[in-house]
């Protein structure tokens, strides 16, 4: 009974011609979720609530409430 | 092991006089099972245990089945079944952590009671509702947080 001579060398050079492709790909894969999936919302949500941000009325509000320390509400 | 060994006798010593330790159980329970010694277990031969080592050194083909059995326990004290088999000390341990848990929960019970003052008022239903209220009039997070949540114009949440 003889059997064949296993594979000596070259195991390491064997493991990541298979496995670093892979790799490779499912971390592109990983980017290009996040990326889709929750940059490009954030930034979309980021430029419709710029589109029509008044920030004069905003500002406004925001003394008449008195938050600032600067500008008190109108009417003192 | 050896904390559930200690844990065993410090509570059987201290409180209760038979914890899991039936000497069956305790027999189990502690595997002292040397696999690096390769000292044979039994080292004192009778006089039938010497005559079949003296068998041994001819051709293995003429010992029968009991014979061979007799020299495997003769250097091993466990089969490789026996020193593979699983205990109960599990239930032991988790017995004693759950213990020792309890007992911390009476103690973190005491300290609330005793040690503990009262908590700060700003942590009250009114100072948080005018904390909330702050936090709308200045806008925090309004893209995707806080007071995105808010309906400026029917001052409720949405």
């Amino acid at each position: 009974m003889s059997l064949a001579k296993p594979a000596m060398r070259g195991l390491l050079a064997k493991r990541l011609r298979f496995h670093l492709p892979i790799a490779f790909g499912l971390s592109l894969v990983a980017a290009a979720a996040f990326k889709f999936a929750v940059t490009e919302p954030r930034k979309q949500a980021y430029a419709d609530f710029y589109k029509h941000y008044d920030s004069t009325k905003e500002f406004n509000a925001m003394r008449e409430a008195g938050v600032f320390e600067s500008v008190r509400p109108t009417g003192k | 092991m050896l904390a559930s060994h200690a844990l065993v006798r410090g509570l059987q010593s201290g409180f209760w006089r038979r914890v899991s330790t039936s000497s069956a159980a305790w027999a189990t329970h502690t595997h002292n099972v040397d696999v690096v010694d390769y000292v044979p277990f039994v080292r004192n031969l009778s006089a039938e245990q010497k005559k079949l080592k003296e068998k041994e050194k001819g051709s293995w083909t003429q010992l029968t089945k009991e014979e061979k059995l007799a020299l495997y326990r003769l250097t091993h004290e466990l089969s490789y079944a026996e020193m593979r088999q699983g205990s109960k000390e599990w239930m032991t341990v988790l017995g004693g952590i759950f213990i020792f848990l309890g007992f911390t929960g009476l103690l973190v019970w005491w300290q609330h009671v005793y040690v503990y003052g009262d908590v700060p008022h700003t942590l009250s239903q009114e100072s948080v509702a005018q904390q909330t209220q702050r936090m709308i009039d200045m806008r925090v997070n309004p893209v995707h947080g806080f007071s995105n949540k808010w309906d400026y114009e029917k001052e409720q949440w949405k």
